[in-house]
Order: C-alpha cells, then sequence, then structure tokens
C-alpha cells in the first residue's frame, strides 16, 4: 500500500507540474482587462486589440463577465484594468481607491427592440420614457437582464424616469432572466418580448427572430464607457506600465481612430469620445 | 429544424475546414479534461480504495459525503476556486487564476469524488469475494490494495470514463476560473456557451456535435482498449 | 515446526448465539484429519479459527512455537469455492509467492512447479476465470502448494466438483501430504472422509463429540450421535441428546 501511495504521489506531482505548463507560453508579455460582454460580443476587440498587439508586442486578455462581476473582479486584483460602461459604478471604483481615475473612451447607444406586432404601440415613439410607460400599462412582455449589468442598471434608471415599477410585475409581463445580453435576447426573441439591448450587440446577434428596433435616439439611451487602471497601492502585483500603455493607446489617436472605424453591418458601432 | 441542420452543416464545415481556432479549442479542451481525470484518478483511486477496506468513526458519514459530492454543481465550484486563487483571496500569490491550470484545478474538484465513491463501491464489493483468501494467503487490506484495484480494472475504467465526461461537458467551473479567454482558456464548452450568447445557435450546436464526437471517439478507444485487455488476460 | 496446534476451552460467539462452545483438541503433527458433521456442526468455523480467519471470543488457539517460521507463514487455506484473480493461472499462483517474498527467479520455478504438478502446465497462460470449477480447484491447490505450507487447510474442496475432478483432487491432495503438509479437511463426503482420512473429528452443534482414528471412528464410533451421522440419519431432531449423559468433551484416547 505503502509504495502505490508513493507511485500515486510521484505521478500526481509529474501531473501537476505538467498541467501548469499547459497553456500560452509563460514569456507572453499580456495585461488582464476586466470587461463586459456585450463590449466582447460586438467583436470590437477582435478589431482593435491586434492593433495595440502588433504596436506594442502586449498581449490582452479580456475577462468578459457582466458589469457587476468586472467591477468585482477589478476590486480584486484580478484584473490590471476595468473597461465598463456604468458611470455610477466606475465612479464608486475610483472613490473606494481600488482604481487611479476614470477617462471617458467611448459612446455608444442603447435601443428598444420589440415584436413586429408592437402590441404596446411603441413603435417610432421618441421619448424612451414614454415608451416603458406605455408597454407597463399594456402589461407587453418584457425581457430584463436583471444581472445588475450596466445594460440592466441603465433600463432601472429609465423605467424610474417613465413612473412605472416593473419588479412588481416581476414573473408576469416582466421576464428578469438574470442572465447576459445574448442569452436575454434569446429568450426575447423565443418569447416576442420588449428588451431594451446595446446597438452593437444587437446588430451582431445572430438570432434575431421576429424583433425589431423599435425605439432609438433619445439622449438618454447613450452608453458611456470608461476605462480606468487598477490601483497599484491597492494590488502591488497589477502591470501598471503595460496597464498604462494600453490605456494610453486606446485614448490616444490611434486608438481612438480604431474604435471609431469598426463597423457593423456597415454601421458605426462606437463613437469614441476620450478628452470630450 | 433549420438550425438542427444548419447545426450539421456548421459542425462539418469547422471539422473538414480543419479551422485552427476549433483546433486549438479541442486542444485544450483534451489537455484540461485528460489532466484533471489524470490527477482525479491519481487521488480518487487510493482514497476509495481506503475507505472500502478500513473501518473507521466516521466512516459512515463520509461515505455518504462522498456520494453526495459526485452531485456537485460545477458553477459552484468554479466559484470557491475563483475566491480562492483570486488575488482578493488565499492563494491569489500563484496567479493561477485565468489560466488553464485554475481549470484543471476545478475540474480536480468535481471529477475526483466520483473516481472516489464508484472505486469504493467496486473495491469493497470484491473485498466481499476476495477478503478470505486473500487474507489466507497474507494479504490483509493495506497489502490487497494493488491486487484488488488490477483486478477492478474494467469496472474502475468506466469510472474513469464516468469521470472525464463530466470533466469534458462542464462549463460553469470553467467559464469562472477560466474567464473564456480568446486562445488562453477557451475550451469547447465555454466557446459553445459564448457562441449561444451571441445568438449564433447553428454554430453552437454545431460545436456541441463536434464535442459529442470527441467524448464518443474517446469512450470507443477506451472500450477497444478494453477488449483487447480482456481477450489477452481474461 | 509450528504444529502442533492446541484448542484451549475455544468458544466463538456470533450475534449472541454461540458456535463454537467449549472446544479442545490438540492436531499433531503427521496424521490426514477429516472434520465431520451436519450442516451448521461449526466444521467451517472451526477450519477458520484453527487458520486464523476468525479470533475465539474465549479460549486460546495456540501454535507451537515462534522458533522459525510464523505459524501464519506456514500455513495455506483452500476453500470450498475457489476464488481466484482476474489474471492469468500462471499469474494467480505467482501473487501468492510474491506476497511471501519470494524473489522474480525463484518464484518462476516454483510456478512452474506447482502447476506440473497439477496437471495445469499447458493452461499457464490461459485466463484463470475462464477454467472450469475443477480446473479452478486445481489451481488452488497448485497455489497452496506452491506455498509449501506445513498445514494445509481444505474446506470442502470437492462439494461442487464431478467424480472425475474430485478424483483429480485427491490425488493431488496425497500428492501433497506425500510432500510434507499436513492435511485439515473438512468434508460431507464419507466415502472421501474413509479414503483419505487417518483421523477423524466429528463436530455437531458447536462441539466436539469424538475424535479417534479413522478406522475405529467408522467401524465402532463411541458417540451415539457420530454412530446415526454414520447410518446417514438425519440429526435435526437430536438437539442435545446424546450429549448431556456425557461428560464434557475432553480428549478421549487416541
Amino acid at each position: 500500500m505503502k509504495r502505490l501511495m508513493t507511485g500515486m504521489a510521484m505521478v500526481l506531482g509529474a501531473l501537476v507540474y505538467a498541467a501548469h505548463g499547459a497553456g500560452p507560453a509563460a514569456a507572453e508579455t499580456f495585461i488582464a482587462v476586466a470587461s463586459t460582454t456585450s463590449t466582447q460580443n460586438s467583436g470590437l476587440y477582435d478589431y482593435i486589440l491586434p492593433r495595440f498587439t502588433t504596436k506594442t508586442g502586449i498581449t490582452v486578455r479580456v475577462i468578459a463577465v457582466g458589469t457587476g462581476q468586472a467591477v468585482r473582479l477589478a476590486r480584486n486584483g484580478d484584473a490590471d484594468v476595468l473597461f465598463v460602461h456604468h458611470k455610477a459604478s466606475e465612479e464608486k471604483f475610483v472613490a473606494d481607491g481600488f482604481g487611479i481615475r476614470r477617462f471617458d473612451v467611448m459612446v455608444n447607444d442603447f435601443v428598444l427592440l420589440g415584436p413586429e406586432s408592437d402590441p404596446a404601440v411603441v413603435g417610432g415613439e421618441e421619448d424612451i420614457a414614454e415608451a416603458l410607460s406605455k408597454i407597463a400599462g399594456a402589461k407587453a412582455a418584457f425581457a430584463s437582464r436583471g444581472d445588475d449589468s450596466g445594460t440592466h442598471k441603465k433600463e432601472l434608471s429609465l423605467w424610474k424616469a417613465s413612473g412605472a415599477d416593473p419588479k412588481a410585475a416581476s414573473g408576469s409581463w416582466y421576464r428578469e432572466t438574470g442572465a447576459g445580453m445574448g442569452a436575454t435576447l434569446n429568450t426575447a426573441s423565443a418569447m416576442n418580448a420588449y428588451v431594451l439591448t446595446d446597438r452593437a450587440t444587437w446588430l451582431k446577434f445572430s438570432n434575431k427572430g421576429a424583433l425589431k428596433i423599435l425605439v432609438e435616439g433619445d439622449k438618454r439611451l447613450f452608453n458611456h464607457y470608461g476605462i480606468i487602471l487598477v490601483n497599484p497601492k491597492r494590488h502591488p502585483h497589477v502591470k501598471v506600465k503595460e496597464a498604462q500603455a494600453f490605456i494610453d493607446w486606446v485614448l490616444g489617436a490611434e486608438g481612438q481612430a480604431a474604435i471609431g472605424a469598426y463597423r457593423i453591418e456597415g454601421r458605426q458601432a462606437f463613437f469614441p469620445n476620450a478628452g470630450r | 429544424m433549420t438550425d438542427f441542420s444548419d447545426a450539421f452543416g456548421a459542425a462539418m464545415g469547422l471539422v473538414l475546414g480543419f479551422d485552427a481556432d476549433l483546433a486549438e479549442i479541442v486542444g485544450l479542451s483534451l489537455r484540461v479534461s485528460f489532466l484533471a481525470v489524470a490527477i482525479a484518478t491519481a487521488v480518487g483511486l487510493p482514497v476509495g480504495a481506503a475507505i472500502a477496506l478500513y473501518r473507521f468513526p466516521g466512516r459512515a458519514a463520509l461515505l455518504v459525503a462522498m456520494n453526495a459530492l459526485m452531485g456537485l454543481p460545477p458553477v459552484v465550484v468554479g466559484l470557491i476556486v475563483y475566491l480562492t486563487l483570486s488575488h482578493a483571496g488565499p492563494l491569489g500569490v500563484f496567479e493561477l487564476l485565468f489560466t488553464p491550470a485554475a481549470m484543471i484545478i476545478a475540474q480536480v474538484l468535481l471529477v475526483t469524488p466520483i473516481i472516489a465513491a464508484l472505486t469504493r463501491q467496486v473495491i469493497e464489493d470484491l473485498w466481499v469475494e476476495y477478503e478470505e483468501q486473500l487474507r489466507s494467503l497474507g494479504a490483509g487490506p493495506g497489502r490487497a490494495v494493488p491486487a484488488l484495484l488490477w483486478d477492478g480494472r474494467y469496472s474502475l475504467l468506466t469510472a474513469v470514463l464516468a469521470g472525464f465526461g463530466r470533466a469534458s461537458a462542464e462549463v460553469g467551473a470553467v467559464m469562472i476560473v477560466g474567464g473564456n479567454i480568446d486562445h488562453v482558456t477557451r475550451v469547447m464548452t465555454t466557446a459553445i456557451a459564448l457562441e449561444v450568447s451571441k445568438g449564433d445557435l447553428a454554430l453552437a450546436l454545431g460545436l456541441g456535435i463536434v464535442l459529442m464526437a470527441l467524448s464518443l471517439s474517446v469512450n470507443g478507444a477506451a472500450f477497444a482498449l478494453k477488449e483487447a485487455a480482456e481477450s489477452r488476460l481474461g | 515446526m509450528i504444529l502442533p496446534l492446541t484448542f484451549q476451552d475455544v468458544s466463538f460467539e456470533l450475534g449472541g448465539i454461540r458456535l463454537i462452545k467449549d472446544l479442545n483438541c490438540t492436531l499433531e503433527a503427521g496424521p490426514r484429519t477429516m472434520i465431520l458433521g451436519a450442516n451448521g456442526a461449526g466444521k467451517s468455523l472451526f477450519l477458520r479459527l484453527c487458520h486464523g480467519l476468525i479470533r475465539p471470543t474465549t479460549g486460546r488457539v495456540l501454535w507451537q512455537g515462534a522458533k522459525g517460521r510464523d505459524p501464519a507463514d506456514a500455513q495455506a487455506m483452500v476453500f470450498q469455492r475457489p476464488v481466484m484473480l482476474r489474471r492469468s493461472v500462471a499469474a494467480n499462483v505467482e501473487y501468492a509467492l510474491k506476497l511471501r517474498g519470494m524473489a522474480a527467479a525463484e518464484r518462476r520455478a516454483a510456478v512452474e512447479d506447482a502447476l506440473g504438478h497439477t496437471g495445469l502446465r499447458r493452461l499457464a497462460d490461459n485466463p484463470a476465470r475462464v477454467l472450469s470449477t475443477g480446473e479452478q480447484q486445481k489451481l488452488a491447490l497448485a497455489r497452496a502448494w506452491a506455498l509449501q505450507p506445513e498445514v494445509l487447510f481444505l474446506d470442502e474442496p470437492t462439494a461442487n466438483l464431478d467424480p472425475a475432478a474430485t478424483h483429480a483432487v485427491e490425488q493431488i491432495i496425497n500428492a501433497i501430504d506425500a510432500a510434507g503438509a499436513r492435511i485439515v479437511m473438512t468434508t460431507h463426503d464419507l466415502g472421501q472422509a474413509r479414503r483419505l482420512g487417518d483421523e477423524v473429528m466429528f463436530l455437531n452443534r458447536g462441539r466436539l463429540l469424538e475424535k479417534a482414528l479413522a478406522e475405529r471412528f467408522f467401524s465402532e464410533p463411541e458417540n451415539d450421535l457420530a454412530q446415526a451421522f454414520l447410518k446417514g440419519e438425519l440429526l435435526w431432531w437430536q438437539r442435545g441428546r446424546g450429549n448431556l449423559k456425557r461428560k464434557p468433551p475432553k480428549q478421549r484416547r487416541q
């Protein structure tokens, strides 16, 4: 039994050693950026990041999760840079001392999708709060992310502006999926429900079903992105030099141009606004 | 219905086109799951055998717990491993988060109870049959373990394959501790989840078909190996 | 030399029931002992107490001496149902020798020898589990023989075998005896007991009722239950009878 245990312990050791090596070369320089699934799914990173890597040799590893989780990751020091789109959370992050400073990067916008049948008759409405109020009144099916993400928080603030309280109806016409944008869109598509989404994700989405854009353009539907360096005083292991290089590039002429040049289905999805 | 035919088309396209990204993802999936299962086997076999053969206070409770752990929710394991490996956690200094090593650790935690629990049952049943004769020959429980493990090898192989199935199929744990980072920690299951979230259901299903084909191949190979060994050794 | 084996006031209890009661006896080196009795008499339990597979609840089971071999190393047992590992015939014998710490080269020779004596050499590389019961039992004997035990215990070794296999097994037992091992065997087969036995121990309901040389036992058993047993009568209704008037079982004149 003893020999067996020794043998197995040796095998175990060898395997653990091998496991550690499984993955990209350790010599690669990289930074971890905590961002959101909607940004990832829009394809923006696939477009702009290779340009940065070619220029600097630094690989950017994007961990795409919900906004709440991204902020949590950055707070824990598991990422070097926070790049999300919820100003209140970002400002709190800096105020709490976890980030150095918040910088504006780009803007995109949200749109209200709905079924072609449009039971609440909101198509073409210019006032988003008015549209939501009509939906609540008609008790029309509405799919919410319900996951504390940037999109979700934006949605809640718009409901507040409309005066309606959808939470009371959670489970009936107001459906909280507790999931990412893609999953929620899938659900909305299957249920023929109204749903709030960012334009970029929608343009890229392949399972549109019978949904179409019904309300857009309201100033309150703008979505502001901010980038923050995680504070090395809180987390000494943060790769400050490389992370700062990334932030500088994103905010600089090259990065901003790349963001503005990205097209989905021929349309510009993100509008750079650093320094403005 | 179109989704299904689209899915088959997508699957065929990926495989026959030797899509490089797919090959990378498949390679990583196999590496992670194989290593996890190997480590889980190295731990689970002796632990399961020991629990089968020895009596000690609390054994019944341990047995029930081990069986229950077979149903550990992957996402919970992922969360626990994340909290442990995070820089805000105890083992953050090792910088294992968002690497394949973290994924392997999480899968080891998921798979080991399966292998240990099944090993325990196999060895316990064998000991009932063999105990008197083995004790007569001078092998008490401790010395008998290697012989019992070898004798139960076909049943134990099934246990290992069950473990592999669990590892290669789960998404909850590897998503949280790996982060589904392109070219770094993206495996078959997280890739499928990603395509679903992008609404590309046909591609997601296609990847799912590829994953199932992979699993079939592994099990087919194991079966062939067993048949060959059985005809030779019995 | 680990014999003689002595039982001193041995009782064995399980679940509150005494299955072996106040057993006293001595097994000397030499004679082949047959243990007879009805089902449930305690024959198998007695054998296991001898071999050390179970411990007496009261009393002592004593081997002769610690000089030379550890008593456990000098014994072997063959069970009613042969237990074979999932490997080849030769490997099963070799496993037993490996457990005893025999060196590899020595082992191979010993395995060859044992298989040759039991007529299994041509089956050496076959999986042990596909052998017939008779061949498996011969393999069990080969395995025991390879250990060169001083005492060989056998628990109804031919109960599941046909006459041809039974005969083959009996031949092997004789050969092992000739090679120097002391045979202690339980059996239901009175003919077999007569064929193989030098002395007989008769057990009933956990008690040793009679121990005598085989010749005398089969011609004039002293104990009336033994007499009934030999006549082929069922003993189930004789609960305690024939026993109460007798003195507690002691060594009778050998």
